[in-house]
């Protein structure tokens, strides 16, 4: 049979490329994996098999309120960026379009394209002027940060979500005497979900995972779990991190796991 | 205002203009149109007609620029689509896939607020009616096309709505399952005894399915009447061509007859006396004999053979084609020649005079 396209899976040296590729992208979180089980306190040498850095771990009272800290952020920043993400996505989408609606999409990717570290200073000033002037302190600016820059992880799978949905079910909606605030209730909102779970998940994630925009923002005693992992390593680098970070890893392959088996089932 | 008892919709002096200003389109110009409680009344005509325009603005979904569209008597111009008792069957299906083939046919049910038991009967019996009784737990992305549209019907008859609309609703359908709809379709509308507003721009489906016609053409509404009075009479030029195969025979009114180029002259009963006139007859009208019996001289072009029948191209004395369909004898053979000179003789009242 002739060749009839293009493909790159014929190409010489692709299989060597795409098994390099592969053991770059998995073997540092295989290996940090396998050393949590480590015995040894020191990296390169491998004691026996243990589950003790996952007890000390679990038992350090600091990584126990970093990890509260950071799934209270993490939740709180996923449940308010998707909510303002699913409002910006209704109302980019859900209209004709607009004279300046490129423009309007850039400024509510805003955090796509600014460098973090920027945002990461700029938030430590603004924060600091009105810590300053308000005396306030607490987890609310961490929420506040996390939040504004989960939105365009929220907000593009939803965006894409609505821009795939057919507008004429909406009129069928209509014509079948709902109501508009029954439209969206009824219909909609549930061919929305599948996109509203995944820019949720999105966001809980890169939230749960952000160190440079918390670094800055944090007060002391705020740590979450990468900042607290980051402050360890500048003393001592011990399994013990290594323990955390496969707790971590864990988190967020349920997290996309539960995201698929949900999207697909609702498909 | 006023309109008789049996009239279901009134449209008068609708207008709908998109854009602005000098750039707006006149989708439909001035419609009025009356269709009776329980007709099958089809609006046909070539794309952008308008004839989805007026259906839309009976639905509710478009609000016209200028005009009125009574329902039953009762104006319903500005009335938002979930308030009007009318229901659509869309060209798309449109679906709701979240929901499973009962759901999508209770939603209107549910939406009136109708008890939860009087939906289920209700539901149970639309699905009967379509025959889908067996698939109410599927979810609407399981079934074929054929049986899309026949849960697209159900959910719209099942609120009883008073006038049902449908948006070409059978174009995405292959032949065969297009003429079972068809026979479906009326059969559904006879039972129910609803009305009926069918929008196609296939005149078979018009000729076949409808009591009334409203044949559009750039925004207005050129005739309106039964499959045989717009097949038979049609109005003026645009309806005689769109509707089936037409010959066209232009030249002088003379004392009731029409006068060629070529100097021959055909009596037309009802042709308005004077100026140029417009004649048409249909291709099956018209007899072939030998040339001294015809009323027109005619030379035969070309011969197509199409089965059943038998494709005469002709061309008169002045030099205009035009088309006879002879039904083939058993033997198959026309008994004509090309190149035959030939006299051509119409059937009683075949010949009509129409408006440009």
């Amino acid at each position: 049979m002739a060749k009839s396209s293009f493909s790159v899976s014929s190409l010489p040296g692709f299989a060597s490329i795409a098994i390099f590729a592969f053991v770059v992208l998995y073997l540092p979180i295989l290996t940090l994996v396998v050393y949590s089980f480590n015995s040894e306190v020191t990296m390169g040498l491998w004691g026996e098999f243990s589950l003790d850095w996952y007890a000390k771990a679990w038992a350090n009272e600091r990584v126990k309120d970093a990890t509260l800290n950071s799934l209270i952020i993490a939740s709180c920043a996923a449940v308010i960026s998707t909510a303002v993400a699913t409002m910006a996505a209704l109302g980019t989408t859900r209209r004709r379009h607009f004279k300046g609606q490129t423009f309007i999409y850039v400024m509510i990717n805003q955090p796509l394209m600014v460098p973090e570290i920027v945002t990461a200073v700029s938030l430590l000033i603004l924060f600091g002027m009105i810590k300053q002037a308000t005396g306030i302190q607490g987890l609310g600016y961490l929420i506040l940060a996390h939040s504004a820059f989960c939105i365009p992880f929220a907000y593009l799978p939803i965006r894409a979500r609505l821009e795939g949905m057919d507008l004429t079910l909406e009129t069928a909606a209509a014509d079948l005497y709902a109501s508009p605030w029954e439209t969206f209730r009824r219909v909609t909102l549930p061919l929305m979900m599948p996109g509203i779970i995944a820019g949720a998940m999105l966001a809980f994630v890169v939230s749960l995972d952000d160190v440079v925009i918390t670094e800055f923002v944090k007060s002391a005693g705020q740590d979450t779990l990468p900042t607290y992992m980051l402050g360890q390593l500048r003393r001592q680098l011990t399994p013990e991190i290594n323990a955390i970070s496969a707790g971590l890893l864990l988190i967020t392959v349920l997290m996309l796991t539960a995201f698929f088996l949900l999207t697909r089932k609702n498909d | 205002m006023s309109v008789g008892a049996d009239t279901a919709i009134s449209v008068q002096n609708v207008v709908k203009a998109f854009g602005q200003g000098a750039a707006a389109v006149r989708a439909l110009d001035d419609v009025s149109v009356d269709i009776r409680q329980g007709e099958f009344f089809t609006l046909l005509g070539p794309s952008g007609c308008g004839k989805t325009t007026l259906l839309r603005l009976i639905a509710g979904f478009e609000m016209p620029t200028e005009g009125v569209i009574l329902l039953d008597g009762a104006d319903i111009t500005n009335l938002p689509p979930n308030k009007r008792p009318v229901n659509t069957v869309f060209q798309s299906y449109a679906l709701f896939p979240h929901l499973t083939v009962a759901q999508n046919v209770a939603f209107g049910l549910q939406m009136l607020g109708r008890p939860t038991a009087q939906v289920k009967a209700r539901t149970d019996e639309m699905l009967a009616l379509v025959k889908l009784d067996a698939f109410a737990d599927r979810k609407v992305s399981q079934l074929s096309g054929g049986q899309q549209q026949r849960v697209a019907l159900a959910r719209a008859l099942a609120p009883a709505p008073k006038v049902l609309l449908l948006d070409e609703p059978l174009s995405a359908l292959d032949l065969k399952l297009r003429q079972a709809m068809q026979i479906e379709l009326k059969r559904l509308q006879l039972e129910t005894g609803i009305t009926f507003v069918f929008v196609t721009h296939d005149q078979e489906e018009a000729l076949t399915m409808s009591d009334r016609i409203a044949v559009m053409s750039n925004g207005k509404i050129q005739q309106v009447g039964t499959a045989k009075e717009i097949y038979t009479r049609p109005k003026n030029r645009f309806v005689a061509n769109f509707i089936g195969e037409t010959n066209f025979l232009t030249g002088e009114s003379q004392d009731g007859a029409l006068k060629l180029a070529s100097g021959e002259s055909i009596a037309v009963p009802g042709l308005k006396a004077g100026g140029t006139a417009t004649v048409i007859v249909r291709p099956e009208q018209l007899r072939l004999g030998a040339e001294q019996e015809g009323v027109l001289k005619a030379k035969v072009r070309t011969l197509v053979y199409f089965g059943t029948d038998t494709h005469c191209h002709l061309a008169l004395s002045d030099g205009t084609e035009i088309v006879a369909r002879l039904q083939s004898p058993a033997s198959g053979d026309a008994g004509l020649a090309e190149g035959q000179a030939v006299g051509i003789r119409f059937a009683e009242g075949a010949l009509q005079a129409v408006e440009e």
